[in-house]
């Protein structure tokens, strides 16, 4: 058996640029490499999770225009000229970035992440940086979601572990609060809140 | 004792203290530790985000058909292609076994599982062979090239079958795995005192573990040491990995990742032997994360259950004898199925007092993926059964199911089944009056636009143990220090499953040696640097590392509190640690903070390090009197649900849900809400939805697509209830409640669905074409109290 295949994988590659988290980069893949290999193997970004490659699980979901999409599903080549965003870029959105507030060990938390924070709207992780995406995306959408556009609109995101009641919480209070200018400011990692089991 | 519930409605509820409960300031709070701020950032590097240079990539070959004599397995194609560096098959691992636990050489058939298929194939998944190269893609191109010669042989494919005297054997020593009994009282004796005796029969269905995160790690050698960094619940299985090697024990290291969920589906070694092998083989790093698909169609489920019962009570509802007999399918290899299927004994007759009870219940190997742990492990099963028949009583009776099932709760110092008495108090009737209150007013029927639908409501109660069976002596310990800057550390051997396994050990520490939350920090699950804490499962660790926990606080403040009474010129009794500081009680006393107390302690050669060690409860079990020690204790709760069953298309749709466990005290109220949030979101989809369907013992589908996890549209937000009794036996009066959220989803709905349709469902899924089925009179309804001899057991 004889195969064109060099041994990283890389025979047939082809340049593409792209834009991720508001910077250009340049990468070499073969055009029919998925973005999400892309995005977690290559460009080292571990938000961006392998769980089905069916496009059904939703952790590995990106924001390609400001939209929610599965980047498993979607090929590299497809990916050029459009503006990614995964979890670690959406602090710096544009518009976002005045509402950032920097957490105890100094990095960037966006307000719908302190949100998810706040309102313990997860167990193992795997799934958040999706969820949060999703949730971004249908907030910058419509502003202030019912809790049924909230559930319609994460149908393409699983949770396993925790349900979805805190999910929606966090997404209420990110939306109420970002409609009425009132960024919530608590960034602590220790959080003092006191709206849910007491 | 308090309630405490959460959303919504928030405002129906009493509020309690702000801070804490009863003095704490840490433990009972909801605050987020360090594994919340890395998910919610991203930063959280889990098993598959692992890269190393010069990294292969793995890929294992597995079986697809059922049962055959593995004629040949031809690795000549795949070796040549470009990029591949090592194909493994089974003559190429050192020593060719997987053993099996058992349930604790109390009777179980050993049989011996390979690492890769030998001589046999005895499932569809089956390992065949492994593949490194040097890209996934030249790995899958590889392992599509392995040629596998087989020649057919015949299969079982359930349970019934499976006993025959002719069947097909999976393995030679038989298709009975186990067999286990719990005998107490006088059965025949009992059911002659019995005014009415009920009769059921249920079946439960074969589901995946669907955590979002596929099983997955990277291994690599170095210092003469094989070590893994793998998603799995349990380091503990490095000395197996060494054996499968040839290898001591010593040189094999297992570093347990924060996990994208376990469920027990990464309680048994998953890629651990396949990593190990391949990366010691090649001497390069090897990583291998299995496809969802692959996942789906070859990794552990849990197991199908077939439940006879039959109950016999007097007119007022108490019960005088029950007969139970469960069978689990196990699929081809035993791995965990005695202990589930012990379980599943030792708990059958739930929350209930039970004074003459035969029980049995039997693992059976068939030619199907192998079953094994799935969070409520045995326990869970049952529950849809036990909960069935009290229903069916009280239906039979004509009392109210609220009735009936108070006239039979456990209390504390009642005898269980196995003669063992109840050891803390048990509030499952105020988790029960608690969940039906909440439940709130009933929804309209036939509202308009939707007059063919019916409202249902239903609820059920639960017995969930927590930690191992106490013959397994089983222990946790911890090593905890005080830093120079006055800051704790802690390390222990447990594995995060997500639920916050790690953090709320920081918690109780915190707490107990009087530092905020922030100012501790924790290491855990590697076999190299943490002590011992025995594996993430059984609804353990809070119970054992917890305890571990509070003991190794108390043993730290006793070895430093000599330096810190001589120096402040008090008595050791009188001082108190908090806020980071050590003194007398008092605004105004001298105090030293606890960096001041390090340095001191150092100056003088006192250590501010101890590894401490709890040890459970022991006991031991007599498997043919079928009477001893079983579990260190319970957790129970009780679930009440609101359904809408629409009569033309069967369709289920659940509109209410409240779910109250007793926990003993909340370490952390918002992760114990997400437990049961999550426990039962997965409930229901484990009552409604989820199957993994095998046809002759070919997958029906591998698509993950295909398997219904409940997602955000399929689910009423879960209101959560939880009462604190302050008497468990895990840390400060916890009880644990990984598991028992989950046990009690499926009785809870179908009770519904029987009050929306009067029919009671006795099969899981409960699909809509099972619902259609039911209202035709058709499939598996339950005639109301049928009488007959239940099948006896066999002989064992």
């Amino acid at each position: 058996m004889t195969t064109d295949r060099d041994v990283t994988g890389r025979e047939g590659a082809e340049a593409y640029t792209l834009r991720v988290n508001g910077r250009e980069v340049r990468v070499a893949a073969r055009p029919s490499r998925s973005l999400l290999d892309v995005l977690h193997d290559d460009l080292g970004l571990g938000e961006v999770r392998y769980g089905c490659g069916e496009g059904v699980c939703g952790t590995c979901t990106v924001l390609v225009d400001g939209e929610a999409v599965s980047a498993c599903l979607m090929f590299v080549a497809q990916a050029e000229g459009h503006e990614i965003t995964t979890l670690s870029g959406l602090a710096s959105l544009a518009g976002d970035a005045a509402a950032t507030e920097v957490h105890a060990r100094g990095r960037a938390l966006h307000p719908l992440q302190q949100s998810f924070l706040r309102n313990g709207a997860l167990q193992c992780g795997f799934c958040t940086p999706g969820m949060i995406l999703a949730a971004h995306a249908l907030v910058e959408r419509v502003g202030q979601p019912t809790r049924e556009e909230v559930a319609y609109e994460l149908v393409g995101n699983l949770c396993r572990c925790t349900g979805y009641a805190k999910i929606f919480d966090a997404v209420a209070e990110y939306a109420g609060a970002a409609a009425d200018g009132t960024r919530a400011r608590h960034v602590e990692p220790v959080s003092d809140h006191g709206s849910v089991a007491s | 004792m308090t309630t405490r519930t959460a959303r919504p409605p928030r405002t129906a509820v009493p509020p309690s203290s702000p801070v804490a409960a009863e003095g704490f300031r840490v433990v009972g709070t909801p605050a987020v530790h360090h594994d919340f701020v890395d998910k919610v950032e991203g930063s959280l590097r889990y098993a598959a985000d692992w890269e190393m240079p010069g990294m292969l990539y793995a890929k294992v070959v597995r079986a697809q058909v059922p049962s055959a004599r593995l004629v040949s397995v031809d690795v000549k194609m795949a070796s040549s292609v470009h990029g591949v560096v090592a194909v493994l098959v089974a003559d190429d691992v050192p020593h060719n076994q997987i053993l099996s636990e058992g349930a604790g050489g109390l009777g179980e058939l050993e049989m011996p599982m390979p690492v890769l298929a030998d001589d046999r194939i005895r499932y569809v998944g089956e390992p065949v062979a492994l593949v490194a190269a040097t890209s996934p893609q030249a790995a899958e191109e590889a392992a599509e090239l392995v040629a596998v010669e087989y020649e057919e042989l015949p299969a079982v494919f359930d349970t019934v079958a499976a006993q025959q005297q002719d069947a097909p054997k999976v393995h030679d020593k038989g298709n009975v795995l186990v067999t286990w009994q719990v005998r107490s009282g006088d059965v025949d004796a009992g059911m002659a005192e019995a005014d009415v005796v009920v009769e059921g029969t249920y079946q439960s269905q074969r589901v995946e573990h669907a955590y979002l995160e596929p099983e997955a790690g990277v291994a690599w050698v170095d210092n003469g040491v094989v070590t893994l960094r793998v998603a799995t619940q349990v380091i503990e299985h490095g000395p197996e990995i060494a054996r499968i090697l040839g290898l001591p024990a010593s040189k094999v290291r297992v570093i347990a990742t924060y996990m994208g969920g376990g469920f027990g589906g990464k309680e048994d070694m998953t890629v651990e032997p396949y990593l190990a092998l391949l990366a010691w083989r090649t001497g390069r790093p090897v990583k291998l994360v299995f496809e969802r698909q692959e996942s789906i169609v070859a990794t552990t489920k849990r197991h199908p259950f077939t439940m006879r019962y039959r109950t016999g009570v007097r007119r007022d509802g108490t019960i005088t004898a029950q007969e139970v007999d469960v069978t689990g399918d196990a699929g081809a290899y035993p791995y965990l199925s005695a202990r589930v299927l012990f379980a599943a004994a030792a708990t059958a007759c739930g929350p209930y007092r039970v004074p003459n009870a035969s029980i049995v219940s039997r693992a059976v190997l068939t030619n199907q993926v192998p079953t094994s742990a799935f969070r409520g492990f045995g326990a869970m099963q049952v529950t849809f059964a036990y909960e069935a028949q009290m229903d069916l009583v009280a239906k039979r009776l004509g009392l109210s199911a609220t009735e009936v099932r108070e006239r039979n709760f456990l209390q504390k110092g009642d005898v269980l089944p196995t003669g063992e008495p109840v050891q803390t108090c048990v509030e499952v009737g105020r988790t029960m009056r608690e969940a039906l209150e909440r439940l709130g007013p009933r929804a309209e029927e036939g509202r308009p636009g939707s007059p063919h639908v019916r409202i249902g409501r239903g609820f059920a109660c639960n017995r969930q143990p927590y930690g191992r069976t106490v013959w397994f002596r089983d222990r946790a310990s911890v090593w905890l220090s005080i830093e120079p800057d006055g800051t704790l550390l802690l390390r222990s051997g447990v594995t995060d499953l997500g639920g916050g396994q790690a953090a709320s050990l920081c918690q109780i520490a915190a707490e107990i040696v009087g530092v905020p939350l922030a100012d501790i920090s924790v290491y855990i699950g590697d076999s190299a640097l943490t002590p011992p804490a025995g594996g993430t499962f059984a609804t353990r660790q809070l119970f054992m590392s917890g305890n571990a926990a509070v003991k190794a606080a108390t043993d730290l403040k006793a070895l430093v509190a000599p330096v810190a009474a001589d120096i402040l010129g008090v008595r050791e009794d009188m001082l108190s640690f908090a806020d980071g500081r050590v003194g007398p009680a008092g605004v105004s006393a001298p105090y030293l903070t606890l960096a001041e107390l390090a340095s001191e302690c150092n100056r003088r050669g006192v250590s501010t390090a101890v590894m401490s060690t709890w040890h459970a409860p022991v006991g031991t079990f007599d498997p043919r009197a079928g009477q001893g020690h079983t579990f260190p204790d319970y957790t129970y709760g009780t679930h009440a649900a609101e359904v809408a069953v629409d009569t033309e298309t069967g369709e289920v749709t659940v509109l209410r849900y409240v779910a109250c466990h007793d926990v003993g005290r909340m370490i952390n109220p918002l992760r114990v809400e997400g437990q049961v949030q999550g426990g039962v979101v997965q409930g229901l989809g484990y009552a409604l939805t989820e199957e993994v369907p095998i046809v002759d013992g070919i997958p029906a589908s591998m698509l993950f697509a295909d398997y219904l996890v409940p997602n955000s549209h399929d689910v009423p937000d879960v209101e959560v209830a939880i009462v604190e009794s302050g008497e468990g036996k895990g840390p400060l009066g916890a009880r644990g409640i990984g598991e028992p959220a989950i046990g009690n989803v499926a009785a809870a709905i179908a009770s519904a669905i029987e009050d929306a349709i009067g029919v009671r469902p006795t099969s899981t899924p409960i699909t809509p074409e099972r619902v259609l089925e039911m209202i035709d009179g058709v499939g598996s309804a339950q005639p109301a109290g049928r009488e007959g001899p239940l099948e006896r057991p066999a002989d064992r």
